[in-house]
């Protein structure tokens, strides 16, 4: 059984390989990857809930010389997230690229995407399954480089440049953490995750790498104030670039910041590194959605909306990944609580901002731009769409029970009990601030239209797939929060931070 | 333990919603058939959980949420008041609302969200915890929505935001009582005498600043002074919508929260001990007064009807922020007697401004000849509001006023006196105007046998029914006289 985990990377890494030799099978080898791994990320989670934290020798070379995988919980449910959401966006993606209709009619973008998203595919895999640093790394690199080729495949020329800054940003973010992995490696002499933690002791070398290592990962997140490539490069890539952007990619690296504090850091992280990482995520909450308030364009409303919803995972810091109190080492249960509120947030967001993303892509679809004022009458036009929109801005706005609703209760009960209530009023206001903005697009979309316009001639077959495509994404948030309890206890399995007492 | 009988209750109005999405706008008698028997079932399972409570069967649903933290549906003799209430105004308002609603666009989304209002009308009636009361609380607010912006009119979408910035922003303070609760005493279920009794003695301060975020939150669908201000705007919904919205959906899921909160989740003597009773009976007060006032100023009937919604709810909350049994009787049955009659005024004004597009008061002079029996039942209610014997809403007063004296409150008798008379004072005058003027030009002659479509006729004429049968059968035992002096009796230890 052990076997599926690498699978789980090789299958999409195979499938790309063989569609950038044979062009026209990209769509086929696209949903069969997306089939296949979907299974095989079913397997290791039913693995891991059964038989703890799963490790593997690829090659059958164990650390410190081979590469090793290995899937925690929160590893597992990762991967289970991002192989429930790629078939939908595969399958978005098929009928996106077989007629893209609106402004970018005439325009074929070649069957380069489908290379493209499955190297993409298998980098976040890498990165969630990863057990050294420069593995990590080296995912990482991949996943960039396709995820700017994602955008790039627009017509549009401020895609483009666009993409250049995302390039250039994420460059940037590489940098500081190949810099900060060489200070490790040079003051500690391993890449393997769990040695490093181990053997790391404070001081100069482990505190500059912490800060090297976080800094170019939050410029990959696009934490504010580093995230000012991220509206453009999302609001204007292609759509099933921006929902893969919006909802995957940017967990990649969040995912490593969190794994590398627990795991790596824990002897230098102190109260005001999490203070410090918890107010950048504060201001992007309250930041990202007055400007999504503030957009003329669907897309870049969506875009701002992520910035602000990055905010809520960097929640985790501060309340989860910090020892309190001195040396306290026991932790308490609200630690356990922020931590798998803030990896819930990740899961239901990932889903809930696909499906946005893609609804967003089908109005472009189908009217042939996003412009917010020209939006009216929409909810008759495609209804479908707008009800997947709402939906999944219930999780957006953190409504029970979506999943969006389980991750801020278990945020905020921690930020209660922590004592931290600077916290809860930032939880509490950014609900009510992106209840704000999605309500003015569903407000438009509600409203008929002054005039009526020709509806067009035909039905278009295509968008009936697109529409549904998020809608089934929008109803996996929901059920994110229905099935709590099972969730849950997959994050747990195997979990870094330590059982703490009861509350 | 009965574990079906709350989730089929649940599910007969959230199973048709879903299927009236599907079912789309063009199959009006699929739908139509849906919304009946979704009704018709759902009274039938309600009088089946009465029964079985009568011979003491328990019904409880619970389901895990989050790891020690579950969403329990269950049957109390509270739950079973408000249950009730919402099941037989739910029937009465489908037949009203195919009617009014007849021929109009967008109906599919109209009966779709109405039955998922009613949904979380009910799962906020048989909730048994917090966190259960929290999900539907916030599902009412998200479907009441789509239903106070149904005519998509300028002034509809305005008032939908005024209706969202409001409860949204109740939701919020509302979730933070409900965080700090459940940290500082884990995972709490309703029960009666309250369940905070353990933390009460080492955390009274933080049990204070709870109970008010816990008011505020919930007294904004309440409609509390000064937390009112979207009720009056709202009533630019449709005619059924607002008959729902004010009698039992959202205002009356404020109104019964705050029940919950005092009875079950603190209990009254720990309320009083931490004295937080009496500024709650102080601001219930305040808005019984001025909602009176402001309803004497309004010439548009469905406004005036509005203003007298936010001080007839607060009789419930005064009701409960007074510490003696007869007040308690008299909060716990106005919950039901609000509903009933403040239905049957929606229902008349609907069939005023739907018939002979009446809309204000100085046009309903002589209305009482063309339509007699839509000013019968609107006579009736308005009688009741006002605390006429026997009708409903006497019963109410005359346990309100009482309960005060009994406990050493005589200003409360007061206030009962001060807010009859404004009744009195802006509900006689339309209905003197009805009766006994001549009609300034002659009304259109009636379509048919009847004064309007029966399908508007028969409900409020139902509910005026329920206004009265309310008050002349109190005595009773399952009248909502006999089921409140039952919770009564067990809460005193009578």
């Amino acid at each position: 059984v052990t076997a599926t985990v690498p699978w789980i990377v090789l299958v999409p890494l195979l499938g790309a390989c063989v569609a950038v030799g044979f062009r026209r099978l990209g769509p086929a080898l696209g949903v069969a990857s997306g089939v296949a791994v979907l299974a095989a990320a079913a397997a290791l989670t039913r693995q891991v809930f059964v038989e703890g934290v799963v490790r593997h020798a690829v090659g059958g070379w164990g650390a410190p010389l081979g590469i090793e995988l290995r899937a925690d919980g929160v590893g597992a449910s990762m991967v289970l997230m991002t192989a429930l959401t790629a078939p939908a966006i595969t399958v978005y993606a098929i009928a996106y690229y077989r007629d893209p209709g609106g402004a970018a009619k005439g325009w074929r973008p070649g069957p380069a995407f489908w290379p493209l998203w499955l190297f993409l595919q298998a980098a976040l895999y890498a990165v969630f399954l990863s057990a050294d640093v420069f593995n990590l790394y080296v995912a990482l690199e991949v996943l960039t480089l396709s995820a700017v080729g994602l955008i790039v495949l627009s017509p549009e020329l401020r895609a483009l440049s666009a993409a250049m800054r995302y390039l250039l940003a994420a460059f940037l973010g590489s940098l500081g953490y190949l810099f900060g992995v060489a200070l490790l490696y040079a003051a500690f002499g391993t890449l393997d995750i769990a040695l490093l933690g181990e053997r790391l002791t404070p001081g100069a070398p482990a505190a500059a790498a912490l800060a090297l290592v976080t800094l170019g990962l939050m410029l990959k997140t696009a934490l504010f104030p580093l995230h000012f490539w991220l509206p453009d490069a999302h609001g204007n890539a292609p759509a099933p670039a921006s929902a893969i952007l919006s909802a995957l990619v940017i967990k990649a690296s969040f995912y490593m910041i969190v794994r590398l504090w627990v795991e790596v850091f824990p002897a230098v992280v102190s109260f005001p590194a999490g203070q410090m990482a918890g107010g950048l995520g504060a201001l992007a909450i309250l930041w990202g959605s007055l400007q999504a308030i503030r957009q003329h364009r669907l897309k870049l409303l969506v875009a701002y909306s992520t910035v602000s919803q990055v905010g809520y995972l960097f929640l985790l810091l501060p309340l989860a990944a910090v020892p309190v109190g001195g040396a306290d080492a026991a932790g308490h249960a609200w630690q356990r609580d922020a931590w798998a509120g803030g990896l819930y947030h990740g899961l239901s967001h990932a889903f809930a901002k696909a499906s946005m993303f893609m609804a967003a892509g089908t109005v472009m679809h189908v009217l042939g731009h996003d412009r917010m004022e020209d939006l009216l009458g929409l909810a008759r036009r495609l209804p479908v769409t707008v009800f997947a929109f709402g939906l999944s801005g219930l999780t957006i706005i953190g409504v029970p029970p979506s999943g969006g609703f389980v991750a801020k209760w278990l945020l905020l009960r921690a930020a209660v009990e922590s004592g931290q209530w600077w916290w809860v009023i930032v939880i509490l206001a950014g609900g009510l601030l992106s209840a704000g903005y999605l309500f003015i697009v569903l407000g438009q979309a509600l409203t008929p239209p002054l005039a009526l316009t020709a509806e067009p001639a035909g039905p278009m077959p295509a968008h009936h797939t697109m529409e549904w495509a998020s809608m089934a994404l929008a109803l996996l948030a929901l059920l994110l929060g229905l099935r709590a309890v099972e969730a849950l206890a997959l994050i747990e399995v195997g979990t870094p931070i330590a059982a703490g007492p009861g509350p | 333990v009965e574990f079906w009988l709350p989730i089929l209750t649940l599910s007969s109005s959230l199973v048709p919603g879903i299927l009236i999405f599907l079912l789309g706008e063009e199959h009006s008698r699929a739908r139509t058939v849906l919304n009946l028997a979704g009704a018709v079932l759902k009274v039938l399972f309600v009088v089946l959980i009465v029964l079985g409570f009568e011979r003491g069967v328990e019904y409880e649903a619970r389901s895990a949420f989050m790891p020690g933290l579950d969403l329990v549906l269950r049957v109390d003799p509270i739950s079973l008041l408000f249950l009730a209430l919402s099941a037989a105004l739910w029937l009465t308002t489908t037949v009203y609302a195919i009617g009014y609603l007849e021929g109009s666009p967008n109906r599919s989304r109209f009966f779709g969200f109405f039955s998922l209002c009613v949904t979380s009308t009910v799962g906020i009636a048989l909730a048994g915890n917090l966190i259960t009361f929290f999900l539907f609380y916030e599902m009412l607010t998200i479907t009441t929505y789509p239903l106070v912006v149904h005519r998509e009119t300028a002034r509809s979408h305005a008032a939908g935001r005024t209706y969202l910035l409001y409860t949204l922003a109740g939701g919020i303070v509302l979730l933070l009582g409900i965080v700090w609760v459940h940290a500082l005493a884990g995972p709490v279920e309703f029960a009666s005498g309250g369940v905070l009794g353990e933390v009460a003695e080492t955390h009274r301060d933080a049990l204070v600043g709870i109970f008010a975020l816990l008011v505020v939150g919930l007294g904004v669908k309440a409609a509390l002074v000064p937390l009112h201000g979207w009720l009056p705007v709202a009533m630019v919904a449709p005619a059924p919508v607002s008959a729902l919205l004010h009698a039992v959906a959202v205002v009356k899921a404020g109104a019964y929260g705050i029940v919950r909160v005092v009875y079950d989740l603190y209990g009254l003597e720990l309320a009083h001990s931490l004295g937080v009773l009496t500024p709650l009976a102080l601001l219930a007060s305040v808005t019984i007064v001025y909602g009176s006032i402001r309803a004497l100023s309004e010439n548009e009937l469905k406004r005036r009807l509005a203003y007298s919604t936010v001080s007839q709810l607060s009789y419930i909350v005064l009701g409960t922020a007074i510490f003696g049994p007869v007040a308690t009787t008299g909060g716990l049955v106005h919950l039901v007697h609000q509903g009933i009659m403040k239905i049957t005024l929606f229902f008349c004004a609907g069939n005023f401004a739907e018939t002979l597009n009446v809309h204000h008061v100085h046009e309903l002079r002589g209305i009482g000849q063309r339509m007699p029996l839509s000013t019968a039942a609107f006579t009736i209610a308005a009688f009741g509001m006002m605390g006429v014997p026997p009708l409903a809403g006497f019963i109410s007063k005359w346990h309100l006023g009482l309960g005060g004296l009994e406990t050493g409150q005589s200003w409360v008798l007061l206030v009962m006196v001060a807010s009859s008379l404004l009744n009195a004072a802006y509900f006689l005058p339309p209905i003197a105007m009805a009766w006994f003027r001549e009609p300034s030009e002659a009304w259109e002659p009636p379509p048919g046998r009847l004064e309007t479509r029966w399908t508007l006729l028969a409900p409020p004429l139902v509910t005026a029914a329920m206004v009265l049968g309310a008050g002349v059968f109190g005595g009773w035992g399952l009248s909502p006289l006999g089921l409140a002096d039952t919770i009564v009796d067990a809460m005193y230890g009578r």
